[in-house]
């Protein structure tokens, strides 16, 4: 894990930064889990696939209504607007691209956008849930997640080694040391932490990095 | 309210309300067995209890969870031996000891689903399709050995429909025409579920004397076929 990458809250605006004016956004567990808390000055309705949208802060201890809660289990709230779906339409919404966006948490991304997030190579039996729903449905598919594993192997690779979750979906990588957009002509650095440079970051990285034309923010 | 006055037909179109050991008699060995709710909420914990009672056996039981760990949860029916095979989207949890200890002893076979699949091939059944094409799963190992067809520029593969013998539905407040109303995100599952097979057996919390408001109702009574209270959790 590098010392030097984007803390937290800094890393969740720049997750905020690249949900653009997304409006409608599925949150997946783990990382993902944690950003309501940093987007709480936008207005955004969030999506859960049991069919909430517009689910709100955790309730006060006592006040919890057990049928609200989030994919992590945890009990959630209506914000002002909020309904609850049935469920085929809860996955309607996300399968027939409703969805402005989704943020993922994921094993591996490839250069060319393709995901896994729902199985490790040589797994007897995983749970899938929803990921390869969002994948393919969602709009705008951001992923979240450390750049590199603990061992410091690359995340970012030329062609994944894990099972795939949906080929070519995601749209913008955003790890704890870089901002990188998916694109036809590779993957492109948009924003590094101060002090980075993108020879550092091509190291920790299995797969060939470009750099925007606009330059790269940081250094 | 538009509803006549007067119950002259509800002896004929009245649910039965049995107990829950009564409502999972007769289910076949072998039967394919919905059951409803999502991430722990809007389970059947009393029928799921009843079924783990019965000497049933060689299920095929279709869950989008194997089991967290809760009190009456289908965990029940692998401790208890009653499952041959699970189609499931999310089966692990850590506190999902019962399937993982029949996963362990091989006695469950597993069909791992996405979750939007699974709850729209038991939506095809309900509504009489054959199925559907979906780009869910396409190109992964979840995808494999199934029919594809690029359709719009975008690979997809083709869904069957998936149908029950029984569902076991959970729903929160019932008529006496066997009319549901859910909790919250509790329909889910549940409420495809319902139309999606042949025998729909549901526990309620509660069966209200006056029928439902007709403009507030989630499954209606046609999809029902038995009632069963379980009172509020």
């Amino acid at each position: 894990m590098s010392a030097i990458g984007w803390e937290l809250p800094q890393w969740a605006e720049r997750v905020a930064a690249s949900l653009g004016d997304a409006r409608y956004v599925n949150l997946g567990v783990g990382l993902p889990a944690k950003l309501p808390h940093y987007l709480a000055s936008r207005s955004i309705m969030f999506h859960c696939e049991n069919g909430i949208v517009g689910t709100g802060p955790a309730p006060d201890a006592g006040d919890e209504i057990p049928e609200l809660i989030d994919a992590s289990s945890n009990f959630v709230s209506l914000q002002p607007g909020g309904v609850v779906v049935p469920f085929e339409v809860s996955f309607s919404i996300i399968r027939g691209g409703h969805l402005d966006a989704t943020v993922l948490g994921a094993y591996q991304v490839s250069a060319g956008g393709d995901l896994a997030n729902w199985s490790i190579p040589g797994a007897r039996i995983a749970g899938v849930g929803g990921a390869m729903d969002l994948a393919v449905g969602a709009r705008r598919v951001i992923v979240m997640m450390h750049h590199t594993n603990r061992d410091g192997s690359p995340k970012i690779v030329d062609e994944l080694t894990y099972p795939m979750t949906a080929r070519g979906c995601v749209d913008v990588i955003v790890t704890n040391c870089a901002v990188i957009d998916v694109s036809p002509a590779g993957l492109i650095v948009r924003d590094v932490p101060e002090g980075m440079t993108i020879e550092e970051l091509q190291g920790m990285t299995g797969a060939p990095l470009r750099l925007s034309v606009a330059g790269t923010r940081g250094r | 309210m538009t509803h006549l006055s007067g119950d002259i037909r509800s002896d004929t179109l009245a649910k039965p309300i049995v107990t829950a050991a009564e409502a999972v008699e007769g289910i076949a060995d072998g039967s394919v067995v919905l059951v409803g709710g999502w991430g722990g909420v809007g389970v059947p914990h009393a029928l799921l209890t009843a079924l783990a009672a019965t000497s049933v056996s060689e299920l095929v039981v279709v869950t989008n969870n194997c089991g967290m760990g809760h009190r009456g949860d289908v965990g029940l029916l692998f401790e208890a031996g009653r499952v041959r095979k699970a189609i499931t989207s999310f089966p692990i949890h850590p506190a999902g000891v019962e399937f993982r200890g029949a996963l362990a002893r091989d006695e469950v076979e597993v069909e791992l689903v996405p979750q939007g699949t699974l709850v729209e091939r038991m939506r095809a059944a309900g509504a009489g399709l054959g199925g559907f094409f979906t780009p869910t799963s396409a190109g992964t190992p979840l995808g494999e050995g199934k029919e594809e067809r690029t359709i719009d520029g975008r690979l997809q593969v083709f869904e069957t429909a998936l149908h029950g013998d029984v569902a076991l539905v959970h729903g929160h407040r019932a008529d006496t025409y066997g009319n549901l109303r859910y909790r919250y995100a509790a329909g889910a599952f549940n409420s495809t579920m319902a139309m999606a097979a042949n025998r729909v057996i549901v526990e309620v919390d509660e069966i209200a004397s006056d029928p439902l408001d007709p403009e507030q109702v989630d499954t209606a009574g046609i999809f029902v076929d038995s009632l069963t209270v379980v009172g509020a959790p």
